[in-house]
């Protein structure tokens, strides 16, 4: 090990104490019985308890359509803020990205009271409100970033070939921009799958996500089960960032 | 097809300007049907802002722009019949070499045989064939010009504009290029206009040249004319390598420069009237004897430069000249200099001292470029009179601090002329004061500009 490489030594252990340690630990949970012996009930529960499952496939849907809901929602949002027709100045990406700087429990929490006051019921109507208003700010920034980025030579020449703005916009922009929506699907999707707080207060506990069964399970002591929960959501997690990882270059940047 | 006499585009009376700030100032010029134009100009002089114009990118201030005749302002660039290759060549890293050059004929609707048909002929003659399914981030950056190039031209533009499409290659690169585009330019017949900053392409390239500074026309010209007859000192600085000297008309066919009297071949500029003269650095003989010689000179370096050697000397009565010779003469010999007449170029002198519009504070200072000088005591004007106070320009002083100046400025311009330098200074208002100095600045250089009381003359306002 050379000198400079050793600087690397005390991220290096963090890393493994902090990271690895924890997922080698959910691990093995995962195939363990309470008594810590191998077995594999853990995951065969999983399969077989409908209600997990149930979850699991809403906690999925919710997921995609707080995803998408954001894609429409932050694609035009970020294309006005890197306008510089529309907006000159930096200030007004900072006021949407201001949210972001307040702890997310208490913008669910203040949203909940909102509603109670306002005498909506609440439901999943509130919850994918409650989503899209936390992680909205996660899908714009990194479109921001690509379309503020972009060489606008790319449309000039395309409007100097013949399109019109619209074809400029659907020929060209978009699917330059493609690696920034990229980056907000990993940024939106990925944490809503896991999430719990937003659908306890929203929902007033009426909707239960993935998130809520693994919360749920520790808290009551069933390491195990919670590990065999998570690794499943370790999996899912896995599979969507390989997605991405096919994307030759991912410009989106984070915040 | 050659150039004929119709007009394909025209520029009447254009002007431009970015937040508060003229790029360009009165354009005027017409490009004809098949002719290879060129802009020529520094970074800065609004040649790319003219091509923007016509591509349709920009509107203009003032003034229109005419196709055919009929007036294309109001046109957006999606709907003009130009085609762009743009500098740094902008092609869709989305798509491959196929589909970026099909994609102006497919935005046209054209069935895919046509097509196809079209993109592979256009591939030929860039000699890219074989490139259609890579990737273009995948291309050297002479293959990405070529399909730059044959994306634009696949459409079949009435008018291919490129801007400045060879500045990101290598020198050798750059010559292959040249010849190839001129090739393709006699092959199509389309109308090209040219914009550079490398006078060498200019003058290979055009029919036409349009040479620019500070967002105006110098001079328009074929590459000849531009070269040999060089309207101003500007252009003949710009184009080519000179020798710009202070000269006196004494008579017509009489000029007198470097301290001799020389026959020339100008005439109509007066008598005793101070001129411009360029002098071409192959232009002046060079050899060992004096006799025959006009003018005597030492050789101060002699440099190799391939096909011929780059000498300076010292003339006689002291100036500097450039002379390229085929033959190399040892430095420190004494030589015989002879200029022939018709290689003697004479220009009009754009100004003879500075003069600025100024009112008068009182009886000892006077304001002029947003600042107060002091004057020499007069009664002649009143205060608050509008006046012209006149400063030669070896009267300005040059301080390196811009603290210790009345006025700040920036050194714009330098002209060496055999035994001082004539600048252009840009003071921070974008006034331009005109300074002659022995002091070597460079171009960049911050500067503070002072003027002694007894410079500065006032006079009248003329109407």
């Amino acid at each position: 090990m050379n000198k400079r490489s050793s600087w690397a030594l005390p991220y290096f252990i963090f890393l493994l104490l902090f990271v690895a340690l924890p997922l080698i630990l959910v691990m093995v949970y995962a195939f363990q019985d309470g008594s810590g012996h191998f077995t594999l009930s853990n995951i065969t529960k999983f399969f077989s308890d409908s209600d997990a499952l149930g979850t699991f496939a809403l906690s999925l849907e919710v997921a995609v359509e707080n995803t998408l809901i954001c894609i429409l929602l932050g694609y035009p949002a970020a294309w006005v803020l890197a306008n510089k027709e529309y907006n000159r100045s930096a200030v007004t990406i900072v006021l949407f990205i201001l949210p972001m700087w307040i702890n997310a429990l208490m913008r669910t929490l203040a949203t909940t009271e909102l509603f109670n006051m306002l005498g909506v019921t609440l439901g999943k109507g509130t919850l994918l409100y409650g989503m899209v208003y936390d992680y909205l700010p996660f899908m714009i920034y990194p479109i921001y970033n690509v379309l503020n980025k972009m060489d606008k030579s790319y449309a000039e020449a395309a409007q100097d070939l013949g399109a019109t703005p619209w074809k400029v916009f659907w020929k060209v922009v978009l699917p330059l921009s493609m690696p920034g929506v990229a980056s907000g699907v990993l940024m939106v999707f990925m944490p809503t799958v896991s999430t719990f707080a937003i659908s306890e207060f929203l929902t007033n506990n009426k909707i239960k996500l993935f998130g809520t069964i693994i919360q749920e399970n520790i808290n009551s002591s069933m390491w195990n089960y919670g590990a065999a929960l998570s690794l499943m959501m370790l999996i899912i997690i896995g599979i969507t960032t390989m997605f991405q990882g096919k994307d030759k270059e991912v410009e989106g940047g984070m915040v | 097809m050659s150039v004929t006499s119709e007009n394909i585009i025209s520029l009447n009376h254009v002007s431009k300007s970015y937040s508060g700030k003229k790029v360009l100032d009165d354009i005027s010029f017409y490009v004809r049907k098949g002719e290879f134009v060129t802009l020529l100009g520094p970074s800065g002089c609004g040649k790319t802002t003219t091509l923007r114009l016509i591509a349709g990118f920009l509107s203009p201030d003032e003034g229109d722009i005419l196709l055919d005749g009929k007036d294309i302002s109001e046109i957006p660039p999606y709907r003009r019949p130009f085609n762009t290759v743009f500098q740094r060549y902008a092609l869709f890293p989305h798509l491959d070499v196929y589909d970026n050059i099909a994609f102006g004929l497919k935005l046209q609707k054209l069935p895919s045989e046509e097509i196809d048909k079209r993109v592979r002929k256009v591939l030929k003659m860039v000699s890219m064939t074989d490139y259609e399914d890579r990737d273009v981030e995948s291309l050297s950056g002479g293959q990405q010009q070529r399909v730059a190039i044959a994306r634009a031209l696949v459409n079949q533009p009435k008018i291919l504009l490129l801007d400045e499409p060879l500045a990101a290659l290598d020198l050798k690169m750059r010559k292959d290029m040249q010849i190839e585009l001129k090739e393709m330019h006699r092959e199509l017949g389309i109308t090209f206009i040219y914009v550079t900053h490398d006078q060498e392409e200019a003058l290979t390239l055009s029919d036409t040249i349009i040479v620019m500074n500070e967002g105006k026309i110098q001079q328009i010209g074929t590459p000849t004319d531009i070269y040999n007859e060089p309207k101003n000192s500007f252009v003949a600085d710009f184009i080519g390598e000179s020798n710009i000297l202070n000269g006196k008309m004494i008579e017509d066919r009489k000029v007198e420069f470097v301290g001799h009297c020389f026959d020339c071949v100008d005439e109509g500029f007066g008598q005793n009237v101070d001129v411009d003269v360029v002098i071409r650095p192959e232009d002046i003989y060079i050899m060992n004897k004096l006799e025959g010689a006009q003018f005597s000179a030492t050789v101060k370096s002699c440099t190799f430069k391939g096909v011929h050697y780059e000498m300076f000397v010292d003339t006689d009565k002291g100036y500097e000249l450039m002379i390229q010779d085929y033959n190399a003469f040892e430095p420190g010999s004494t030589v015989g200099l002879l200029i022939r007449p018709s290689d003697i170029q004479v220009m009009k002198k754009e100004r003879s001292c500075n003069s600025f519009e100024a009112t008068v504070v009182d009886s000892t200072h006077v304001s002029f470029l947003s600042e107060t000088f002091e004057t020499e005591e007069q009664t002649r004007f009143p205060a608050g009179t509008k006046v012209l106070a006149r400063v030669a320009f070896d009267k300005v002083d040059l301080t390196d601090h811009q603290e210790d100046g009345t006025i700040d400025g920036e050194v714009h311009f330098l002209l060496y002329k055999g035994d001082h330098y004539h600048l252009t200074v840009l003071t921070s208002e974008g006034e331009h004061i005109w300074v002659d100095t022995n002091d070597i600045w460079d171009k960049g250089d911050l500067v503070g500009v002072n003027i002694a009381k007894e410079d500065i003359h006032l006079c009248e306002l003329q109407q």
